[in-house]
């Protein structure tokens, strides 16, 4: 089977996030990248398995900056056999999905994450499949193969919906989809020698503008409940916040 | 005449609150912009005509089968209705299935979105103004959307509820899905509301030390009519269910009031959880880093103070 797993690069999760030039731009400066856990620990990796099973390709792409390489090769390195890296930043899931799609024809599976851990906009999927006119199946927790049929677990709304689907289709993965492979040195040494296309992007206008970014007030402090008047609590939140 | 269509589902006939919402929000929205609110309604339901006391001026509701899963044939007959309707902007629930369908229908109509918005929109000119959540809730962005029908899924408590509409007709129309995938199961947790709605919510970590210990965690919810949830770890090492670990890479919720026992407040935890209205945090060490996400805290032993929390909001039940 020919796959495409597509990759996000978003600040660790434990990065201080503020904003400069007036609040309207993130401000990288000391922030450490990551690949989108959901990218690398589930998508990549289920697609790997995959791949191991029925045999086949694993491509990954990633739409950003030269500087993002190394991100790639990381990709490369857990298995992926090779990379397109489009040469371009955008704000538009719509840019981003569109860019993704000139790549992406004759793929039996097209792997995405569930959201980005920066943005969590959940969109980049949903346009590539009905870009591709494709199926789009979204926060996928499991995913298995039997006589070319895919039986899926999503996560709903307080439970799992189970779907059978054959290829072609567009995927989601959330948690649960696979176990996190961490690269060894035998796949670090090959991904050197691994492809890494560089491509320049189709751009069109955008159709979403980032304007400008706001950090929550400060919470107002706790308050401190002595555990010997613990009771206490339980009358604020009825009385005074009237939470029940 | 040009509208705002909102697109609601009934689940086995029931609209649930996520969806009066979207619809209250349809029709304040609607009224700004001086347009019709529409509501598409996914599935049957003899609620359907009285989301006209929630403000919609038109209802349609879906004669079939449907499977909110097929987003593929969802998107065709939503695209369609909206342009029927002449449809400015289609408002979703920000759920499993509204998320699934923003982007499909922004690259239909070739236009901007936004999921999880948490505003009121504004409308200037042709653009519309609305603000998400970014950075797994640890800041809000601004952003203007452009092109001709523009798509969102809202956060659930952006406007209030409205009720005192009236009651409207109902249209069925027809819907004939494509259907590539086959749903052969639903498993659904029953008995509690499901995290994702709650409004209260007591959730618990590796303090509780083991499964076993988890009755006092569940007294309390019970007390209160809360859900239960969980840290990572506690999901991870088989605890309790995966559905209940909250944070980053679990589910993000904004429950009225949040009670953490025995979690330390690890900032991938905090993630999922630092826009409930509330927070309660015991813990038995005065520096767990949850307390300065608190709104009021206990330093002190879960498996004491739990069961007396649990006697006192009983005592306030029987009163009531
Ligand atoms: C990429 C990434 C993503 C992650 N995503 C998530 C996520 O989505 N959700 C999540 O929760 N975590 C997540 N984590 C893990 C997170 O960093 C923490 O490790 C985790 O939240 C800790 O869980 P805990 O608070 O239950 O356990 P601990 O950190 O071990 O804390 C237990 C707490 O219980 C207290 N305690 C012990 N006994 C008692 C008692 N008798 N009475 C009162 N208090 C007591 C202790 O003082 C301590 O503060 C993620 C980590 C990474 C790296
Ligand atoms: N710059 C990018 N390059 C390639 N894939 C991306 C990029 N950004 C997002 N994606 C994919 O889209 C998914 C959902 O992203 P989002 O719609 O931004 O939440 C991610 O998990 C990735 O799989």
């Amino acid at each position: 089977m020919k796959i495409l797993v597509c990759i996000s690069v978003t600040p660790d999760t434990t990065s201080k996030i503020t904003f400069k030039n007036d609040n309207t731009e993130f401000n990288a400066e000391g922030v450490q990248y990551i690949i989108n856990p959901y990218d690398e620990w589930y998508a990549l990796v289920k697609a790997l398995e995959i791949k191991e099973q029925t045999s086949g390709t694993v491509t990954v792409i990633h739409m950003g900056p030269p500087a993002h390489d190394v991100m790639i090769r990381k990709a490369l390195a857990i298995g992926a056999d090779d990379a397109i890296r489009i040469n371009s930043i955008t704000d538009s899931s719509l840019q981003l999905a569109k860019n993704i799609v000139a790549h992406a024809k004759d793929f039996d599976i097209i792997f995405l994450g569930k959201e980005t851990l920066d943005y969590q906009s959940s969109e980049a999927g949903a346009m590539v499949a009905e870009l591709l006119d494709l199926p789009f199946i979204s926060y996928a927790s499991s995913l298995s193969f039997n006589d070319g049929t895919a039986t899926v677990h999503r996560d709903i709304e307080g439970g799992v919906e189970v779907i059978e689907i054959k290829p072609p289709f567009v995927i989601s993965a959330s948690k649960g989809m696979a176990e996190q492979r961490i690269p060894n040195m035998k796949g670090i040494m090959t991904a050197k020698s691994k492809s890494l296309q560089v491509v320049e992007p189709i751009s069109e206008v955008e159709q979403i503008k980032y304007l400008s970014y706001q950090l929550p007030p400060a919470k107002k402090g706790v308050t401190m409940i002595d555990a010997n008047h613990a009771e206490e609590l339980i009358s604020i939140l009825h009385e005074k916040e009237k939470l029940f | 005449m040009p509208s705002v269509l909102v697109v609601v589902e009934s689940s086995d006939g029931i609209i649930k609150k996520v969806a009066l919402e979207a619809v209250s929000y349809g029709n304040a929205l609607a009224q700004k912009m001086s347009e019709t609110c529409s509501v598409l309604v996914l599935g049957k339901s003899d609620a359907a005509s009285t989301l006209g006391k929630n403000g919609a001026d038109k209802v349609f509701v879906v004669n079939g089968e449907v499977s909110l899963s097929d987003n593929q044939s969802l998107c065709k007959l939503i695209g369609d209705q909206a342009h029927q309707e002449e449809a400015n902007v289609i408002v979703l629930a920000n759920n499993s299935t509204g998320r699934s369908l923003v982007g499909r229908l922004a690259a239909r109509f070739n236009s901007g979105c936004a999921t999880g918005v948490i505003s009121l929109a504004e409308n200037v000119d042709d653009l519309l103004t609305v603000e998400r959540s970014v950075y797994a809730g640890k800041a809000t962005a601004k952003i203007s959307l452009s092109g001709k029908c523009k798509i969102i899924s809202i956060s659930s408590g952006v406007v209030p509820l409205k009720s005192d509409g009236i009651e409207v007709a109902v249209e069925m129309i027809e819907y004939a899905p494509l259907s590539k995938m086959k749903v052969i199961e639903t498993k659904r947790i029953t008995g509690e509301i499901p995290l994702p709605e709650a409004d209260l919510v007591v959730s618990a970590g590796r303090g509780l030390k083991g499964p076993e210990n988890w009755g006092i965690v569940e007294d309390l919810a019970a007390a209160l009519g809360a859900t239960t949830a969980c840290s990572r770890p506690v999901a991870d090492s088989g605890w309790r269910p995966h559905h209940e670990h909250v944070g980053q890479t679990g589910i993000a919720i904004k429950p009225k009031l949040y009670i953490a026992l025995g979690i330390s407040g690890a900032i991938q935890h905090l993630a999922g959880v630092n826009n409930s209205k509330v927070i309660v945090v015991i813990n038995k060490d005065p520096e767990a880093p949850f307390f300065k996400a608190a709104d009021y805290g206990i330093i002190g032993d879960v498996f004491e103070i739990v069961p007396r929390l649990t006697e006192a909001v009983k005592k306030i039940k029987a009163h009531q």
